[in-house]
């Protein structure tokens, strides 16, 4: 008996023109497309089998603010898998909140990233468990990182590059190294850790396996694999080459390119322990 | 049959309210004494920081005591770790806390040959009968999260293996008292059914129709 590998639906949730919460996909964290309710989608994947269900609130207003933890409610009512919400979250405040509204982990991203501490404080209050550190990565090929990978470019040839954490959905970094950043949220008593790539974003083409490895490396905490997902090749690539313990995937579940019990007997098929 | 869940300000009760309403039950979350004292099925979650939810806990473990002798009772996680004689969890170094004894065993950390905590899917193997886990079958799988385990014995009903084999599902010499390691309010089909189950055997066991002890 082995614990299985996760397979993890998320949705990235907004509000549309009527001010009701709906289901977004993007790619490279841009031009979204409208792809459903998030209250239908939780239900469909708690049915279908998903192991987990991640939830990104993206409307990062105010107004949006009251609307998606009454969302998150109306979701946690239908899901008997454990729910993970981010997006915003900044203070020890928001982390109740969000966990009161029915969350079962929340994941935290710059508000990590500007306040450190936060991550000790909500480890202290509510548990390690439920506290999901969120890395939103950038491949750089200068010479201000901490940690060096070698991947392998179009042409065949090799190079090295090495992550970089942003923010504002990559359009900002921060020069701090992805794999130096998990270490010390690791320390700092992160549960969790959820490796995004804006490289990989939307493009279908893999998760960012170099990247993936090099946090599965670094720390011990379970790593959640994000970006990138085309199919089930490309869990079970993440899983075997990376070490990942959970993989996450949006379109390719929304719009039905595949179900998520055929990845999960695609994976079976190939020794990837699973949950059927 | 109403069941009534302790709020004792740890994590996410709403999934916990929900399964046991699917399941048929009228639900009431509370943090007063003076209800528990009177309730006909009860539910100690658990969630998080084992410390926490002992020094929150504590002041139901009185009348928790006292309601196990004749209330089904459910504990779910770190809710089931406080049921035990005593944890290492939290005490110096050869010594253990005191739990509730209401199910004899030892509740101790799994062993540094895994990544603790035990986060995730895990299967299911029955050891022996008891209506909580009916129509649970050996592979079924349970989502589990958790650092601390208690030792297989004959008040075992499911056990799991992570790292060693632990008690997954234990229950009292009467039956009443019961507890999961797991979460079914988060183990989709499967402890949805156990939470069905649980309301199930109050009702039975307050229409004394729950069959004496082994």
């Amino acid at each position: 008996m082995t614990l299985t590998k996760r397979i993890i639906p998320c949705i990235d949730v907004d509000l549309d023109d009527d001010g009701n919460a709906a289901v977004y996909t993007g790619v490279n964290f841009e031009n979204l497309e409208y792809s459903g309710d998030p209250v239908e989608m939780a239900k469909k994947y708690n049915e279908v089998g998903a192991d987990e269900f991640v939830f990104l609130d993206i409307t990062a207003s105010a107004e949006g603010r009251e609307t998606m933890l009454d969302t998150v409610s109306a979701v946690a009512d239908e899901c008997f898998i454990p729910l993970t919400v981010g997006g915003g979250i900044r203070t020890k405040a928001d982390i109740k909140e969000t966990l009161r509204a029915g969350a079962d982990k929340v994941s935290i991203n710059s508000g990590a990233i500007e306040n450190p501490e936060l991550i000790a404080e909500g480890a202290d209050a509510f548990g390690s468990q439920c506290i999901v550190i969120s890395v939103d990565a950038r491949r750089r090929f200068d010479d201000e990182g901490d940690h060096y990978v070698e991947i392998e470019r179009e042409d065949g040839e090799t190079e090295e590059c090495w992550f970089e954490c942003t923010v504002k959905g990559g359009r900002e970094g921060t020069g701090m190294d992805v794999v130096t950043w998990a270490t010390e949220a690791e320390e700092r008593g992160a549960g969790e850790l959820f490796v995004n790539s804006i490289d990989a974003d939307g493009t279908k083409d893999g998760y960012d396996i170099p990247l993936t490895k090099a946090v599965c490396d670094a720390v011990s905490t379970p790593v959640i694999a994000s970006s990138g997902c085309g199919g089930p090749e490309d869990m079970e690539e993440v899983f075997v080459e990376a070490g990942a313990d959970a993989g996450l995937a949006a379109s390719i579940f929304h719009f039905d390119e595949y179900g998520i019990d055929e990845v999960k007997r695609y994976l079976d098929e190939h020794g990837v322990p699973v949950r059927l | 049959m109403n069941v009534t869940v302790i709020d004792y300000g740890v994590g996410n009760l709403r999934s916990l309210r929900r399964g046991l309403e699917r399941a048929g039950a009228d639900v009431t979350v509370s943090d007063d004494p003076g209800a528990i004292r009177d309730a006909e099925a009860l539910v100690l979650p658990g969630v998080g920081a084992f410390r926490e939810c002992v020094n929150n806990s504590e002041p139901f473990h009185d009348v928790l005591v006292e309601k196990a002798e004749d209330t089904p009772i459910l504990g779910v996680c770190v809710g089931l770790q406080l049921m035990y004689e005593e944890s290492t969890e939290g005490a110096p170094e050869g010594e253990t806390v005191e739990g509730l004894g209401l199910i004899p065993g030892r509740v101790e950390r799994l062993p540094d040959s895994v990544k603790v905590p035990h986060m995730g899917w895990n299967e299911l193997t029955p050891e022996r009968d008891h209506p909580i886990t009916d129509g649970i079958e050996a592979g079924d799988y349970a989502y589990f999260v958790h650092s601390y385990c208690a030792d297989v014995t004959d008040r075992t009903i499911a056990s799991c293996e992570y790292g060693r084999r632990f008690a997954a599902v234990a229950a009292n010499e009467a039956g009443n008292v019961i507890g999961t390691q797991f979460h079914p309010e988060k183990s989709g089909e499967t402890g949805l059914q156990i939470l069905s189950n649980f309301v199930d055997y109050a009702e039975a066991y307050h229409a004394g129709e729950v069959a004496a002890a082994e």
